[in-house]
């Protein structure tokens, strides 16, 4: 199999998870984004690791740290979206930062 | 061209075609339904890619986990069954730009770096799960012990994220 095959797969979906970030009006939608872009970063990681039969398997390690760390970035990313929803009553990113007292006296007061 | 070579270009446009749904639906569950297609495909890839543990891995954690996550954002933001009117933003052309521009730099540099250059998928299996155990466990464990210090890390900042405050307003306690 050529591998130019995997990896030209892997540029156009980071393109596409680019596009989600920046043209998706929800913050949900904006993290599939970023979603996207990482399993296009992993795709390269597999396929340069096949190509090399690399002795450290380094290429699908690193895959799997990823595949944790983007495990842990959507749990963070919810809970970011929560907070935003129950300050604002809504996700829209356009939208966020007219009335940034509320979000920071929410903080303020849990302390 | 051989089975796998064709399976691999199936599997790729499932993935791209899929992948722009994702990013262009106005159904929000439906975003996080087509999500799960690209996310099987490219799991399908690494199969074809002889990267077995990498693919059980993908399906357990993306398709299992993180798109369960994805539609509780969703599911607690607002009822997402309706189609919205407006899922993207006034900098849509923008961002069509900015894509292509990644996408053609990418691709202009991958296809003057690696043309001709082959995977060999007939050979021995470069990710058998024995094989990726016993590199994690003799040369990455430090780096395995940081990410699992991270995950914690990130299970502690979400707990406290998502704590409701004594905000009288919010209504928590």
């Amino acid at each position: 199999m050529p591998l130019l095959w995997p990896l030209l797969l892997s540029a156009a979906l980071f393109g596409i998870g680019v596009y989600g970030v920046l043209a998706r009006r929800n913050a949900v939608l904006a993290l599939m984004g970023v979603e996207l872009m990482l399993n296009a970063a992993n795709l390269n990681l597999v396929a340069f690791d096949v190509w090399l039969r690399d002795v450290l398997v380094s290429g699908q390690v690193f895959t799997l740290f990823t595949i944790a760390l983007a495990a842990a970035e959507i749990g963070l990313g919810l809970a970011i979206v929560l907070r935003l929803f129950r300050a604002y009553g809504h996700v829209d990113v356009d939208r966020v930062g007219g009335e940034p007292a509320t979000v920071l006296g929410g903080v303020e007061a849990e302390r | 061209m051989s089975t796998v070579e064709v399976l691999f270009w199936l599997l790729s446009c499932l993935a791209f075609a899929s992948a722009i749904l994702v990013v262009t639906t106005n159904h929000l569950v439906h975003a996080a339904l087509w999500l799960v297609v690209t996310l099987g495909a490219l799991a399908g890839c690494y199969l074809l890619l002889t990267a077995e543990f990498v693919a059980w891995v993908q399906v357990l954690i993306y398709v299992g986990a993180v798109v369960v996550l994805l539609l509780f954002a969703l599911m607690l933001t607002r009822a997402p069954t309706a189609p919205e009117a407006a899922t993207s933003t006034r900098n849509q052309p923008v961002a069509v730009g900015a894509a292509v521009a990644t996408t053609a730099v990418l691709a202009v540099v991958l296809v003057d770096g690696f043309r001709g250059a082959r995977i060999d998928v007939d050979g021995d299996p470069a990710g058998a799960a024995d094989l990726i155990g016993d590199a994690i466990f003799r040369h990455w464990v430090l780096a395995f012990e940081v990410v699992s210090v991270v995950l914690l890390a990130a299970l502690v900042g979400a707990i406290v994220l998502s704590r409701r405050g004594t905000d009288p307003s919010e209504g928590g306690g």
